[in-house]
């Protein structure tokens, strides 16, 4: 990384977040500091139920902070309340997310789920074809552009999700165990992926993962452990 | 991209299933319309069919549909003779129940002077009734044909003429018959006592030259109100234009059956928008984690929406159309007339997109409501 770092993509300051009340009264998530710059691939791990998701998100603006400040691209989103009205243009425009039940819509088929986020955001239906037929070809699923998600491998589907969350060009992607369902090879791919995007959109690339022969492919690693950032380790590369 | 329409064909089978069970409720719907429609059209055909201005009754009745009149044989005469009326005629009307074969056939009889105004308005085939006794112009529905015979009474009658779709307004069959062997009929039909006064020539009321009700055409440049004024000089007569008349009828006759059919057709559209409310209401159940998707990558609530109604006003205008193409290919095997008529049609399409649209307020409120993290679990 350069050591000049542009201004933050992804800030959270003190972010945090509890389930229920009382008894039942979940920390899933306790005062995170985070910063998070352009052309980074950053990696979150931790053992499970340890808040990755939650933090993930959280930064993606699809669940709530209890406390903090959340920052997107310069933008305050969170400060005790949201402060954009329209969360899901933001998501639109800004945020890519890789889900990890990969969340295709089961009556469109695969060139569909990929456009659809394209036509959302304003594009033309060709433009949207050719672009979701780019994106379908690199990641190896474009024979079967046709097909309906129910009939995609485990491995096909999070590819086509990974299309999906790719389309618009996002400058902060966030990616739940993007790889658990893919070889090494595909996983390779993925990443390979996942660092030109980061590279030429300058985007932030955040990538939860039990995976640990991709650990060598990220600039930073996160530990997450009940819920507290217990380390970052920047040595990687 | 069109999300609603995508949805539908991914669960066709299911789709159209349910599109066709509420094709059926819209049908029964459609049906309670036209068989309305059927009764206001037959109670009207037979009033209809002497192609009057102005009905002559006896002073006080409402006849001869609603009440009986009785009024004596040479009304006709004093009619004719007024200013104005171009054209009159005697009629008599009664029910009868004859056997043909086997069958009973209950018949709405109509006696009229042959050449005057009153007989049957067309003749489908065969001719009218010419001034020789014992012939009658039977409709279609009474299942005779031309040259059949049926004993009505202690005469035998040979069918020389047919008709279309000529019913009283109970829905029984019309035979026109010569006013003269329309008054032996009901002369020899009337109760025993009456009979035998009629004979010692007592009651005038009585006598075989009685009949229910004198009709006439009036000329264009006379009001017929004018001439029911004038009519009504005779302290005996009562007189009411062609349309009191029709009033009347659709009043006393038909109103019953309205709100009798009114109220069912409001039921049944009850309980269809319930049913739409409740399949709308599944088909967004089920969609409960797709929308939640929906909105994580960002789909607006236009969209989300849109979705829901589309697929809401789907639903209806395909159940309508299966409805209404059904009640098309049957309605003519109803008992009873069934009448479709166009506007009625467009009304119920308009009342079932309202429906839909108010139905799926149900759905719309849920999806809107779905969290976006529920989509996030396994
Ligand atoms: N909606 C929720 N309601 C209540 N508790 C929740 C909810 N979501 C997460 N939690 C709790 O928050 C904690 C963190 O969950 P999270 O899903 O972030 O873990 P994770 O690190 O992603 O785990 P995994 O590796 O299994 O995916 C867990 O204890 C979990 O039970
Ligand atoms: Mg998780």
């Amino acid at each position: 990384m350069t050591e000049t770092s542009p201004a933050a993509l992804v800030e959270c300051r003190g972010l945090a977040k509890h389930y229920g009340e009382g008894d039942t009264r979940v920390d899933a998530l306790k005062a995170v500091d985070l910063d998070l710059r352009p052309g980074e691939v950053v990696g979150l791990v931790g053992p499970s139920g340890s808040g990755k998701t939650t933090l993930l998100n959280l930064v993606g603006c699809i669940v709530e902070p209890s406390a903090g400040v959340l920052r997107l691209d310069g933008e305050t989103v969170w400060d005790g309340r949201w402060l954009r009205p329209d969360l899901r243009s933001l998501r639109l425009e800004k945020i890519g997310f890789i889900f990890q039940f990969h969340n295709l819509l089961p009556f469109l088929d695969v060139t569909e789920n990929v456009a659809l986020v394209l036509d959302m955001a304003g594009a033309s239906k060709e433009d949207a074809a050719a672009r979701a037929q780019e994106l379908l070809d690199y990641l190896e699923v474009g024979h079967r552009r046709k097909a309906k998600p129910s009939s995609l491998s485990g491995g096909e589907a999070q590819r086509v999700a990974i299309a999906r969350a790719l389309a618009n060009r996002p400058r902060i992607i966030l990616a739940d165990e993007p790889t658990a369902a893919l070889d090494g090879e595909r996983a390779g791919i993925v990443m390979d992926l996942l660092r030109k995007v980061a590279v030429e959109q300058s985007a932030t690339v955040v990538v939860v993962t039990h995976d640990e022969k991709i650990w060598d492919r990220f600039d930073r690693i996160f530990t997450l452990r009940d819920g507290r950032l217990v380390g970052s380790d920047g040595a990687r590369r | 991209m069109n999300l609603a329409a995508r949805d539908i064909r991914h669960h066709l089978g299911r789709f159209l299933l349910t599109a066709v069970g509420l094709g059926l409720l819209l049908g029964v719907v459609l049906s309670m319309i036209g068989i309305y429609r059927g009764l206001v059209a037959d109670a009207l055909g037979l009033v209809r069919s002497p192609g009057a201005d102005l009905w002559v009754v006896e002073t006080g009745t409402r006849g001869p549909f609603a009440e009986g009149s009785r009024i004596p044989g040479d009304t006709r005469e004093s009619i004719a003779r007024l200013a104005g009326v171009t054209e009159a005629g005697s009629m008599s009307f009664q029910a009868f129940e004859a056997t043909h074969g086997e069958r009973k056939l209950r018949l709405q009889v109509v006696g009229y002077e042959p050449g005057r105004l009153g007989g049957p308005p067309e003749i489908a085939s065969g001719r009218g009734v010419s001034r020789e006794r014992f012939e009658i112009v039977a409709d279609e529905k009474t299942g005779l044909r031309l040259g059949e015979r049926l004993p009505m009474g202690t005469d035998v009658f040979t069918v020389v003429g047919t008709t279309r779709g000529a019913v009283s307004s109970g829905g029984d069959p019309v035979v026109w018959m010569s006013l003269k062997d329309s008054q032996t009929l009901q002369f020899r039909l009337a109760p025993a006592p009456a009979r035998r006064e009629a004979e010692r020539g007592a009651a005038a009321t009585a006598t075989p030259d009685t009949i229910n009700a004198v009709v006439a055409r009036v000329s264009p440049n006379v009001s017929a109100e004018s001439v029911a004024e004038a009519a009504e000089r005779w302290k005996h007569l009562s007189a009411m234009t062609q349309e009191q008349q029709e009033t009347i009828l659709t009043r006393s006759v038909v109103e019953k059956a309205r709100q009798q059919i009114g109220l069912f057709t409001t039921v049944l559209l009850t309980v269809s928008t319930v049913i739409i409310a409740l399949i709308i209401y599944t088909m967004t159940m089920d969609k409960v984690r797709e929308i939640a998707t929906l909105k994580l990558i960002g789909a607006p609530d236009g969209r989300i929406v849109g979705l829901i109604v589309q697929q809401a006003l789907a639903l209806g205008l395909i159940g309508f159309s299966v409805g209404a193409s059904l009640i098309v290919s049957v309605k003519d095997h109803f008992p009873r007339r069934v009448v479709m008529l166009p506007e009625d049609a467009a009304g119920l399409a308009l009342v079932v997109i309202v429906v839909c649209l108010v139905a799926s307020g149900l759905g719309v409120r849920l999806a809107l409501r779905v969290d976006p993290a529920t989509a996030l679990g396994g």
